[in-house]
């Protein structure tokens, strides 16, 4: 592999980390910023998955190779992910269900018309 | 012993899903009851676990001891610290649900389990992330407790403010959730482990600090300081305090943001403070800088609040600040300070928003101007406003006050007077409110317009308005104020405290148990007077209660814009990793 | 603040943010590295104990403690939009009028319809022994339900999802995780100890000890919370109205 391959997967889950915030924090619409909140998280799947790969590994399930017989990838970080989709699933589920009853109380979705709290 | 640490979080979820199964069946007494029942039990196994945590307990979950030093299994920390948390989180649960029992409007209908079944699971996260000693199994915790406060503070979607304050602290902690796991994931990548006390030895082997190093401290940091709302992570506090139910509001200020202040103390000792880590002098740079920060914006921004539950949650931002820094300075006196600070302000802080709940059952208002004079009858309520205050300020003998004496003279010089400026201006501020609107001092205050949210035409949570306060609603905080008073005088305890810090602090060392010094109870005396005169100010002179334009800016900052307050999550990220960065650099 | 202002904010912060990770990309270790001293660890355990998937033994054996609190996450976000997404004192419930679907979209979905249920509850079942597990099985399962909300229309969809006994299920279900777990501190040695069913054939469906009990109860768990979140949201889209009109 080249050098850049060495970093670039690290690389891209820094970069949609960074673009997510950024979206978070420029959003006009409260359901693109729940979005938004998803992409951070995507890129802590990126940097799970990409820390956990092993060159010319396969994946860690023994139901159709010998144990011993191939190099697998990490499986802890595969179990971390999975917990970490599930997560995010609820987190997204709950965010979602906040942003239907703000439309209904306050008749809108951008944030810069939510003006109930502040001082 | 150690085998039942799992339990404290097994029980409470057991409880949560058998009251959600019979939910349906289940009359609202006896779904409250056993929801009582169950969160008292996990209280009681918490508190006997704590006596026996001398020496330290792990637990190895699953039965995965090492091997060779190894495991593939999650280990649970049951030291003094830990499950310190862990009771004081069990503890007050229980006082919220009692201070529920009853009276408390608990949607949705048709599911009377619902509402007690999520305390449980509040209860669970909490007690778990406390005993947690294996990093993502903390990250684990960490969200089950944000989750389920997220649903909580939105209890009242008929509110608009309710459903705005609970996205943005939904939007937020979440973020911070995130960058943790982007730290773990960095962390996992160079040590290839997951245990907290794993990790710190990888850091060691591999040699000094580098960039990685600093940059998982900053993310995982970052997550934490978020959850106990460290300045500039701070703005989603005010906002969901403002907005939660009274009993989730007695568990958000009483012991999920100092949860927050405890993972930084956790997780700097076990990980980050071995050679291979961050440096000492940064962290305490960093905490340093971000406590007094803190410690003064909330003061500042507590002062001019008329929300009252936005005031109390502004004073929780203060006293933040002094557990940051307190921790922040690294001595064994500093952490044995903070342990007894943070059990003191919890009972303290619970009972003022237990009171706050009384006045918003009995005038459906918690707005200082409205109520001004309205309350003069309810003089039980009115004692314990007054006497929480002091205690807040840091009368002796309240464990807040010997808390806060030994971490004065823990952190020394000018930090002090910090200290005693933050909780006068806080102090002073609670005081001046139960003034108003306890006894009708100083004259009726006029309307404004200023940039500010009132505490104006609230819905009671009782579902309408109270006549007579439920016995259960006074019992509650007066307990809890005993319970502060208990955790200053009771024999032996700060000793109890400080031997279980000690144990299981990094360094190890064992410190002379901290007492009442002269100086402390003169200190303690000055800042009650001074909270006492401040407030008698206030009263007299109503125009020093309009902020002036030098704190316009910082309270227009807290404009309630979740993209403002991502923006200054980030600075806070960037501020933490610019602090933190002398040592590494230097290395 | 104004939006120029938060941009200019997010800029400086993001660059500052931006370089710090940058470099601490750089230190990690290169990618596809043979280091994974845990990973590596988690496979001899996972052979050990006969489970063929490796991430299911980390899942529901290794590190089922995390999988509690996932579950529990899972439960608690179900109560919450249950109460969250609740019809208020000032809504009211239409009832759904039947809706026309184009044939082919009906004969599709009801010929997906059951192919989908086998297959979410295959993958569960499977889950010690190939890609896949409670998790995965569970949101299939629960999302070949709602073909009947595509192929024929709400009423359909309603008559097969009684919600009241998917609530119980959700909660027994995560009851039935906990108390195996209080099993192994019973009648073994440890909350979630796998020792006491045997380990079984490698490879075959009764594997793992305890890992395809576990599995199941989190398949069930995740299947009814799924319809049940689903459910909220279908309500608020299609049953519950405003008061006056709207």
């Amino acid at each position: 592999m080249t050098d850049v391959m060495h970093v670039l997967p690290y690389l891209v889950a820094a970069w949609v980390f960074l673009a997510g915030c950024y979206g978070l924090a420029t959003s006009r619409n409260l359901i693109h910023a729940v979005g938004c909140l998803s992409v951070c998280q995507a890129a802590t799947y990126v940097l799970l998955l990409g820390v956990g790969y092993r060159k010319d590994a396969t994946a860690p399930v023994f139901s159709d190779i010998k144990p011993g017989s191939r190099t697998v990838v990490d499986p802890v970080v595969q179990a971390l992910t999975l917990t970490d989709v599930v997560v995010g699933a609820t987190v997204t589920a709950l965010l979602l269900a906040l942003v239907v009853q703000i439309a209904k109380r306050h008749g809108t979705v951008d944030p810069d018309e939510l003006s109930e709290l502040r001082g | 012993m150690n085998d039942l640490l799992p339990l404290l979080v097994a029980v409470p979820i057991l409880g949560a899903a058998l009251l959600v199964a019979g939910g349906r069946r289940m009359s609202r007494p006896v779904a409250e009851l056993a929801a009582c029942t169950i969160s008292g039990g996990t209280a009681g196994l918490a508190l006997v676990l704590l006596l026996n945590s001398s020496p330290p307990m792990t637990e190895w979950v699953g039965g995965w001891t090492p091997v060779n030093g190894e495991s593939v299994g999650i280990v649970l920390t049951g030291d003094g610290p830990g499950l310190g948390m862990a009771a004081l989180a069990s503890l007050l649960t229980f006082a919220a649900l009692v201070y529920s029992w009853h009276y408390f409007d608990e949607p949705p209908r048709r599911h009377a389990g619902s509402f007690p079944a999520l305390m449980l699971l509040f209860q669970a996260g909490m007690c778990g992330f406390a005993i947690a000693g294996d990093l993502f199994n903390l990250f684990v915790w960490f969200e089950l407790m944000s989750v389920v406060a997220y649903a909580l503070t939105g209890t009242r979607v008929e509110d608009a403010k309710v459903v705005q304050g609970a996205l943005t602290f939904a939007v937020v902690t979440s973020l911070g959730a995130y960058a943790v796991l982007m730290g773990i994931g960095m962390l996992y990548a160079r040590t290839g482990e997951l245990a907290l006390t794993q990790i710190g030895r990888g850091l060691d082997a591999h040699g000094g600090p580098d960039a990685l190093t600093l940059a998982a401290f900053v993310l995982i940091l970052t997550g934490l300081l978020v959850k106990s709302a460290a300045v500039p992570f701070h703005f989603w506090l005010p906002d969901a305090h403002a907005v939660a139910p009274t009993p989730v509001c007695m568990l958000l200020s009483g012991v999920m943001v100092e949860l927050g202040t405890y993972g930084v103390w956790r997780v700097y000792g076990t990980v980050f403070s071995g050679p291979g880590g961050v440096p000492d002098a940064d962290f305490e740079r960093g905490l340093v800088v971000l406590g007094v920060l803190t410690a003064v914006v909330g003061a500042v921004m507590c002062w001019y609040q008329r929300h009252i539950k936005r005031l109390l949650a502004c004073s929780t931002v203060a006293h933040t600040g002094l557990f940051l820094i307190g921790i922040g300075v690294l001595t064994p006196e500093g952490d044995d300070g903070v342990a007894l600070y943070v059990l003191g302000h919890a009972g303290v802080k619970a009972a003022l928003f237990a009171c706050t709940g009384v006045l918003l059952d009995r005038y459906g208002s918690v707005d200082e101007r409205a109520l001004h004079g309205k309350a003069r009858e309810l003089r039980p309520v009115a004692v314990m406003y007054v006497i929480g205050a002091l205690a807040l300020a840091g009368l002796p003998p309240f464990g807040t006050a010997l808390g806060k004496a030994v971490t004065e003279e823990a952190v020394g010089g000018p930090l002090t007077v910090l200290m005693v400026a933050a909780t006068v201006l806080t102090a002073g501020a609670v005081l001046r409110v139960a003034a108003g609107v306890f006894f009708g001092l100083g004259p009726e205050p006029g309307s404004s317009d200023e940039y500010e949210t009132t505490g104006t035409g609230e819905e009671p949570e009782t579902g309408r308005r109270i006549s007579r306060v439920p016995d259960t609603m006074t019992a509650v905080p007066a307990v809890l104020l005993a319970a502060a008073l208990a955790v200053g005088v009771a024999p032996g305890f700060a000793g109890l405290v400080s031997h279980g810090v000690g144990e299981s602090g990094s360094g190890g060392l064992v410190v002379s148990a901290p007492h009442w010094t002269l100086p402390g109870v003169l200190l303690g005396l000055v800042s009650t007077l001074l909270a006492v005169g401040l407030a008698a100010l206030a009263v007299t002179r109503p125009a020093l209660l309009t902020a002036p334009d030098w704190a316009q800016p910082l309270r227009r900052l807290q404009s309630g814009h979740v993209g403002d307050y991502v923006a200054w999550l980030l600075v806070g990220a960037v501020l933490l990793g610019a602090l933190a960065l002398p040592g590494v650099a230097g290395s | 603040m104004s939006r120029r202002v938060r941009l200019w904010l997010v800029l400086a912060a993001g660059t500052g943010l931006a370089v710090l990770l940058v470099a601490a990309c750089l230190d990690l270790p290169n990618f596809g590295g043979d280091r994974h001293p845990y990973g590596d660890r988690a496979v001899r355990a996972s052979i050990a104990r006969h489970t063929a998937n490796v991430i299911s033994s980390v899942n529901f054996d290794q590190r089922a403690f995390d999988t509690l609190g996932e579950m529990t996450i899972l439960f608690g976000a179900v109560l919450g939009c249950v109460m969250l997404l609740r019809q208020t004192r000032d809504e009211h419930r239409a009832r759904p009028r039947p809706a026309e679907v184009a044939p082919p979209v009906r004969r599709y979905a009801l010929l997906v319809l059951p192919v989908a249920l086998v297959t979410g509850i295959y993958v569960v079942a499977h889950g010690q022994l190939s890609p896949g597990g409670g998790f995965q099985g569970g949101v299939v399962a629960a999302t070949a339900l709602h073909l009947l909300y595509l192929g024929a229309d709400y009423g359909a969809l309603e008559r097969i999802r009684p919600l009241g006994v998917y609530e119980v299920g959700d909660a027994l279900a995560a009851s039935a995780y906990v108390v195996l777990g209080l099993a192994g501190l019973l009648g073994s040695t440890a909350f979630l100890a796998n020792s006491l069913l045997p380990y079984g054939t490698f490879n075959t469906l009764s594997s793992g000890g305890t890992v395809p009990l576990l599995n199941a109860a989190i398949g069930m768990e995740v299947a009814c919370a799924v319809v049940l979140l689903l459910a909220r949201f279908l309500d608020q889209a299609v049953e519950i109205e405003k008061e006056n009109g709207e």
